[in-house]
């Protein structure tokens, strides 16, 4: 067994300031209220298909939607609600896109797993474990090469750890020195096994960066300004010339993998210990504890309330999409055309 | 005119394209110093320098992951996978993520990129270095294929796929590389989506693709002298786009149709063409559609085999002169 990484700790080098304490702030709050929103709607049958939430990995996907620059590009997976939003998506066409409303943000046609927005750099959130990893690394070699210092930020789960798209892409990304950072968000499981027992070395993401020549980073991912931290000390060096980073990040998803899940394999003592340490109540402490006031957190939370309901009312309000749009955009045309 | 050979023109066509558009850019393995395995990229390093032209490792995901991501952010990649065979360990790219994005993200993502391939047998390289592989690709909605026959067809089309708003598989022939014929000089780009009619005919219309059609004007040509019988010879060119007015037109005219297809029988492109021509010519047939194809049974290395299985000119012949 691979000795343990320890923990990175803060250096202080990217202090935040009260106003973007409270944005970060903000950005987890409207994440968690979409996410138990989008919980809520499926338990009275509203959503389609399948949905994959990530309440309770909040801090990772908040602090890199604070960090990174408006034309910077993100790649997810089918866990990718909150790494979509905190692009700049409204709650509307998310809800919108798990319950088949002409409202969602690809009108039907993806559904939760897939969703995208190119005009805020959220190219695509991947259904296929490991394959926006590559995917991802192009996107950097496309910034190297305009010489644009945009960065390419890719987020995965540990289970993606073990299939081989994920050690082609961070071989590749290494070798040319692409501008992108991938993120690993270690919650304990992939999908209904705990990730340790089906990995080598104790640390799935961080005890493999030696063998592409990257450093070993493990950081709490509930700690939100600490993942800010390392988001920008990972986008600056992405930015300079560094290179790549491979980040894990320890988190815990608060339901099971996904609907069918009602997460039952993990051990009760194991659930309640990540529960109190839930990233959303935490920030909210430590900056009470830091002197904000609670009224301003209130407001941050009543406003959240409000726009939460509303996107509800409009989603369930939208029609379901034309029948016509099943024929549309398989080609650049915008039709379905094969044949003359 | 000139003289090209196949390969030469692989290079002529990305030479001619990558000229006008500084956001083409070309990787695989081997493909920068060394040229390609098949020597179809000599030259593209030197004339466009490293950061145009690129080599990776083996890593058939990163190539096609990489070249999916630039050509979402404003690229025009052209990626190399040496053998279409390997496409089997980066299918996911071509299958589930880059033939897909563009509907699943209701028109969001535009994907203007190539990936050429090595295709098909006559090499003695065995079953997993010999496979005709484009009925893989034509079963997925969203990638158009290209599989040109002769070096000006490659120079066109490939100039052709490299312009197209669209993902194009283009299957470049292994066993023709060498053959050379006249290739138009200066801009040089053809249709996507055009059959030619390889050579004019009246009473049998045989549809061929890629190391097939030579084939099948060979064979039309003894036909012709041994048993008297004209026929047309259309070269699909592309599969997807499928140019089925050329094939209609033409079987109304000769109300025969043969098919002849490198791939294994199985729902060979040859399947689906017999399929429109059913459904659509019935009353215009004068005989059954025959299919030639390679025996649904993976390809031997050693010559006498291989050939055995790989529709040769004389089955043709004896197929077509058997018809009525």
């Amino acid at each position: 067994m691979a000795k343990s990484t320890e923990k990175a700790g803060s250096s202080g080098k990217y202090p935040l300031d009260k106003s973007q304490q409270l944005e970060l702030y903000r950005i987890m709050a409207e994440c968690r209220a979409l996410q138990q929103r989008a919980h809520d709607l499926f338990m009275q049958n509203l959503v389609k298909g399948t949905t994959h939430l990530g309440l309770g990995q909040e801090a990772i996907a908040s602090a890199f939607g604070l960090a990174m620059r408006k034309d910077d590009y993100t790649f997810c997976t089918y866990r990718g609600h909150n790494h979509t939003y905190v692009r700049g998506i409204t709650m509307t066409s998310v809800l919108g896109e798990i319950m088949g409303r002409d409202c969602g943000l690809l009108r039907g046609k993806g559904g939760s797993m897939h969703l995208t927005s190119v005009e805020n750099g959220a190219m695509g959130s991947y259904a296929i474990i490991g394959a926006h990893m590559p995917i991802a690394a192009g996107a950097a070699w496309s910034a190297q090469y305009r010489g644009t210092e945009q960065a390419a930020v890719c987020f995965f789960g540990d289970g993606t750890t073990n299939i081989g798209a994920f050690h082609e892409a961070i071989n590749h990304a290494a070798i040319w020195k692409l501008p992108v950072v991938y993120v690993c968000e270690n919650n304990q499981y992939m999908e209904y096994t705990a990730i340790r027992d089906v990995t080598a070395v104790e640390n799935p993401a961080a005890d493999r960066a030696s063998a592409y020549g990257l450093e070993s980073i493990l950081v709490d991912g509930n700690d939100a300004e600490l993942m800010y931290e390392t988001a920008m000390t990972a986008l600056d060096k992405a930015r300079s010339g560094g290179g790549p980073s491979l980040i894990e990040a320890s988190t815990y998803r608060h339901f099971g993998h996904s609907r069918a899940d009602p997460g039952k394999y993990r051990p009760d003592e194991e659930v309640a210990e990540w529960i109190a340490r839930d990233p959303l109540p935490a920030y909210r402490s430590k900056l009470l504890s830091v002197g904000i006031d609670e009224s301003e957190l209130a407001a941050i939370d009543a406003n959240t309330e409000s726009m939460i309901d509303q996107a509800t009312e409009e989603a369930t309000n939208s029609p379901p999409p034309p029948d016509e749009i099943a024929f549309t955009d398989v080609w650049a045309d915008g039709g379905a055309a094969w044949r003359n | 005119m000139a003289q090209l050979s196949y390969r030469e023109a692989v290079a002529a066509a990305m030479a001619q394209e990558m000229r006008k558009d500084p956001n083409i850019v070309f990787l695989g393995e081997d493909v920068a110093a060394a040229g390609g395995v098949f020597k179809a990229t000599v030259g593209l390093l030197d004339e466009f320098g490293p950061t145009r032209v690129r080599d990776m490792p083996i890593s058939e995901q990163a190539i096609l992951g990489a070249t999916m991501g630039a050509a979402m952010t404003g690229l025009r990649p052209i990626a190399e996978i040496m053998f279409s065979d390997f496409l089997a360990v980066c299918w996911d790219l071509v299958a589930n993520e880059i033939a897909k994005m563009r509907y699943m993200t209701n028109g969001q993502v535009n994907l203007p990129l190539v990936i050429r391939a090595g295709n098909g047998g006559g090499a003695r390289f065995g079953a997993q270095h010999s496979q005709s592989v484009e009925n893989w690709a034509m079963a997925i909605p969203g990638i158009k294929v290209v599989a040109p026959s002769n070096a000006a067809d490659v120079k066109g089309l490939l100039a052709a796929s490299i312009q197209d708003p669209d993902p194009v598989l283009f299957f470049e022939q292994k066993s023709m590389y060498g053959l050379k014929c006249d290739v138009p000089e200066g801009d040089y780009v053809l249709p996507l989506g055009q059959a030619n009619i390889s050579r004019e005919g009246s009473d049998v219309t045989i549809v061929a693709l890629a190391a097939m059609v030579p084939k099948a004007l060979k064979a039309a040509e003894i036909l012709q002298d041994k048993h008297g019988l004209s026929c047309e010879v259309i070269d699909l060119r592309t599969l997807v786009p499928l140019d089925t007015k050329s094939i209609i037109e033409s079987v109304t005219k000769t109300g025969r149709l043969v098919t002849v297809e490198e791939n294994p029988r199985l729902c060979g492109w040859g399947a689906e063409i017999a399929s429109i021509a059913a459904e659509e010519l019935f009353w215009n047939l004068d005989a059954p559609i025959m299919r030639i194809t390679t025996p649904h049974i993976p390809l031997a290395s050693v010559d006498k085999l291989e050939d055995l299985m790989i529709p040769s000119v004389d089955r043709i012949v004896d197929v077509v002169s058997e018809m009525d």
